[in-house]
């Protein structure tokens, strides 16, 4: 029925840190960019049935994530667009036009080129991480980024050392042709 | 032993030593026997420079990712959600 099927239970291991990353160049404060990549994950739990398989899990969790991070500036400049003037740009008066949402710069709808340029760093090394197979990305996360022992590493995965450091040599080397691009 | 001792070692040794360094973990030796591979393999020059970026770009305090106890948290709430809705 549908090619991209939806897991919750898998959420926060595979995208919470992209998720989190490009949230926190948009809000630029760690709390609330948890916060809202918390509702992010609740709203998408709600509407899971809404999800029709179209785009990728992370696709579809970005655009909610993108309302959410609209929804609090919303919030936040309330008070102040009390005393705005408000202009309508829809004239007609059949359309509603929702301002903010049709204005508002979109980089992840254009096309895949574009979208990398317009990234930031962190959300571009998520992005990369992301393409890796799975326990290359796990590996490469928690050795490279969160610091671990080879030998804790050896240990959780139950590998050999000369294993993990095949693992990591592969991971690196896609790594760099990921970025290679645009950040080199 | 000798194997263990040879000053000119294969470049997938050499990329070994490499992935190693950057975290820190390559031997005395083995940084040597790294740096004199350097000197006349164009390819591992390549990607040792390559790697160095890499582990710099990964470095940068822009990347963060969140802490494993924040996410644990959501994780027991998302679940708590999920029991919810059922």
């Amino acid at each position: 029925m549908s090619t991209n099927t939806i897991d919750p239970n898998s959420w926060i291991d595979k995208y919470s840190d992209y998720l989190f990353n490009y949230t926190i160049v948009r809000v630029d404060d760690k709390e609330i960019a948890q916060d809202l990549v918390q509702e992010t994950f609740f709203a998408g739990l709600k509407s899971m049935k809404n999800f029709k398989g179209e785009a990728s899990e992370r696709t579809w969790l970005i655009s909610i994530l993108k309302r959410k991070i609209i929804d609090h500036y919303r919030k936040i400049n309330s008070n102040k667009g009390k005393a705005e003037v408000r202009i309508n740009y829809v004239n007609d008066g059949e359309t509603e036009g929702d301002w903010l949402e049709e204005r508002v710069a979109d980089p992840f709808d254009q096309n895949a080129e574009n979208e990398i340029e317009n990234e930031e760093l962190g959300v571009a090394i998520y992005n990369c991480i992301d393409k890796l197979p799975e326990k290359q990305a796990r590996i490469f996360k928690m050795k490279t980024i969160e610091g671990f022992d080879t030998e804790a590493i050896c240990n959780e995965f139950d590998i050999t050392a000369s294993n993990l450091w095949v693992i990591i040599h592969r991971a690196r080397t896609a790594m760099a042709e990921c970025l290679e691009k645009n950040w080199f | 032993m000798s194997k263990e001792n040879k000053i000119f070692v294969s470049c997938e040794d050499a990329n070994h030593f490499c992935d190693k360094n950057e975290y820190q973990e390559a031997s005395f030796w083995e940084k040597i026997k790294l740096s004199i591979h350097l000197i006349y393999c164009k390819a591992c020059r390549k990607y040792s420079t390559n790697n160095s970026k890499l582990s710099k770009l990964v470095k940068d305090p822009k990347v963060i990712s969140m802490n494993q106890s924040a996410k644990d948290s959501m994780k027991e709430q998302l679940k708590k959600k999920m029991l919810e809705q059922e």
